[in-house]
């Protein structure tokens, strides 16, 4: 498979280098929305989304500043572009479809600060995707994140009838059950090759 | 800006510790863990990460705290990412300038120090209700506490995973690194390893009631 | 976090108090990035340099100095330095003469994408260098592809000659098993990191099946000696 294929960017931010697992990025969402499986398929979807709409805009405003070669003032521009984006999808969806603005509604904020959303931005710039590309790769990263969260979620719930010592409990036993999963996917890695 | 009911904290050696211990930014707060698993693979990583991290706390509270008066209540949140997304920009160039080989090594996490809550959190929480001199020592001490806790983890996963520290190999040859360590899932151990041995200590701490409390704020 | 959004409907002061304080924000973070980024062009630039130089002078044992090119279908360029979007590196050596060209090759390897950089010598038609310049490969396996002396004795003298009327590469570079290796055109992979010398190999075959042939057709645009 070549390296700049539409399949591979997909494979690759999907399971190979899964946005939380491998790359670290959200970790906050990871552990705090990954109570129950279905506010994290909720929270899933919202920030596929927003990861959709972002990584779009990320490459208009790219275009623009290289042609004007003001590069420096990309982190700047990025973060409000996303900023204001995720306030336009928010009020869109709330006219439009009340229905899906309660289920998505409340995390729609709390994605401005998820770094997945801005790393997707930096990280397409950094590997100068065409638009098709950066529309794959935010794709993949999307339903890398969100299936992150929902295996976390399953875990996490299946975790609260065991029992465990209690200077274990919360954040560290999230952290573990992280590592365990972030092995896992490092068999994927070769995936396709 | 309205007033603020709560009267600025006195200067104190406290303003400085609290981020260092009491309100550990990672071990106690679990903010900024996503640099905290990602750039922390050796110890010359983290130290970097962490410093550049200082300069955009300290600068952006100093800025903030320097502002508080002039920064209308209703865009303040914008004002303070403006303010950050600068510092951050500096920071970049900054490092770009002093060594590629780190800039490539921390990649896209330099950038990504915009999004770390805890510069957000200290301009919401303190430098835009404090005196810029409180603000300044509060900032440092969350910067140094931010750049102790990527330390802790970096070095253990750099001597764990490749048998070196800053570079410098400890052991023989013979020694077969535990790669997993620096790889993605040895981040999450390791940083699991480190809450668990915190939430083991408050734990004594607080069973051995106060008078442990000045040795931890000494430390 | 604060929940409160930052365009929140102005209940106290007017519109125009929230623009003009914006904007001042605006102008002092303006002011910050302007100058920082002009107190550190040079610094950076040189920096860049400096390691595009130790790559090529890594593939390229005998070059001192190096020229930048572009090679496509329309022929070959001669860029400024601070260009870049070069893809072929001219290395010259203290006498200003040719000593070899630089070309980058990327393939898939086990992780992520593998980039490597390798010197090509136009008299030996030879690859005789080899850096891996991005990986992200297992630390223990995939990455002895950068630092295993066995394996970058492949590249002292990898045959990359051309067909005799110059369209393609004549045997194409590919990476074979561990001690397998019986022809100057093939790599002897490292055991334990098959992947990742496949990703090497194929890289380099991909890159060089492109450019050789158009390098050949173009060859008279390079120039000889720098100082003649």
């Amino acid at each position: 498979m070549q390296p700049d294929s539409l399949t591979f960017i997909f494979l690759n931010a999907f399971l190979i280098n899964n946005f939380v697992l491998a790359m670290f990025l959200g970790i906050c969402p990871f552990l705090g929305v990954s109570g129950k499986i279905k506010t994290a398929w909720n929270m899933g979807l919202a920030v596929i989304f927003v990861m959709l709409v972002s990584s779009m805009c990320a490459y208009g405003i790219n275009a623009i500043l290289v042609k004007y070669d003001l590069e420096f003032l990309r982190l700047i521009s990025y973060i409000a572009v996303i900023a204001s984006a995720v306030q336009l999808v928010e009020m869109t969806i709330k006219k439009f479809s009340p229905a899906l603005f309660r289920t998505l509604g409340i995390f729609l904020p709390l994605i401005t600060t998820n770094c997945a959303i801005l790393g997707l931005a930096l990280f397409q710039t950094n590997r100068s995707y065409d638009f098709l590309q950066c529309l794959a790769f935010s794709v993949g990263a999307g339903a890398g994140f969100t299936l992150a969260l929902v295996l976390m979620a399953g875990l996490r719930e299946k975790l609260e009838l065991a029992d465990v010592p209690d200077v274990s409990m919360g954040a560290a036993l999230s952290l573990m059950l992280g590592g365990m999963l972030s092995l896992a996917f490092m068999g994927f890695a070769g995936l396709g090759g | 800006m309205v007033k603020d009911p709560r009267l600025p904290d006195p200067l104190s050696w406290q303003t400085f510790t609290t981020g260092l211990w009491k309100e550990n930014p990672v071990f106690v707060m679990l903010l900024g863990l996503c640099p905290t698993l990602a750039v922390t693979n050796s110890a010359i990583n983290a130290l970097s990460m962490g410093l550049a991290t200082t300069f955009v706390l300290v600068c952006s509270g100093v800025l903030v705290s320097l502002l508080r008066k002039v920064i209308p209540k209703q865009v303040r949140i914008a004002s303070y990412i403006i303010i950050i997304a600068t510092f951050v920009t500096m920071a970049d160039y900054a490092i770009q300038a002093i060594s590629l080989d780190i800039y490539k090594a921390l990649g896209a996490f330099i950038q990504l120090i915009v999004v770390n809550c805890i510069i957000l959190g200290r301009a919401e929480a303190y430098a835009s209700k404090n005196p810029v001199s409180n603000a300044f020592i509060n900032a440092l001490g969350m910067g140094v506490g931010f750049t102790f806790a990527l330390l802790c983890l970096g070095m253990v996963r750099e001597v764990l995973g490749m048998g070196s520290l800053f570079g410098v190999h400890l052991f023989g040859p013979a020694f077969q690194p535990w790669a997993v360590f620096v790889l993605p899932p040895g981040g999450f151990f390791v940083l699991a390893f480190w809450l668990w041995l915190f939430a083991v200590a408050r734990k004594r701490t607080a069973r051995a009631q106060p008078a442990t409390k000045e040795v931890a704020d000494a430390a | 976090m604060s929940e409160q959004s930052p365009i929140a409907p102005p209940p106290g002061p007017g519109s125009l108090r929230l623009i003009v304080s914006l904007g001042l924000i605006a102008m002092i973070s303006g002011l910050f990035i302007v100058l920082s980024v002009q107190l550190t062009r040079e610094k950076i630039a040189h920096n860049k340099q400096v390691a595009l130089e130790k790559a090529i002078f890594a593939v390229l044992p005998d070059a001192t100095q190096v020229v930048k090119y572009k090679l496509d279908e329309s022929g070959l360029v001669q860029l400024p330095n601070e260009a870049t979007d070069a893809n072929l590196y001219a290395g010259y050596n203290a006498a200003g003469h040719l000593a070899g060209l630089a070309m980058e090759g990327s393939a898939r390897g086990y992780q992520d994408v593998v980039k490597v950089l390798y010197g090509y010598s136009l008299e030996k038609e030879a690859i005789i260098g080899m850096t891996v310049l991005e990986s992200t490969e297992t630390p223990g396996l995939g990455d002895r592809a950068n630092n295993d002396p066995e394996f970058h004795g492949n590249f002292k003298n990898l045959d990359a000659s051309l067909t005799g009327d110059g369209s393609a590469v004549a045997n194409p570079i590919v990476t074979v098993k561990n001690g397998k290796k019986e022809h100057p055109w093939q790599i002897d992979g490292i055991s334990g990191a098959t992947v990742t010398s496949t990703a090497v190999g194929n890289g380099i075959r991909e890159s060089t099946n492109r450019l050789l042939p158009l390098l050949h057709q173009y060859q008279g645009s390079l120039v000889e000696n720098l100082n003649p």
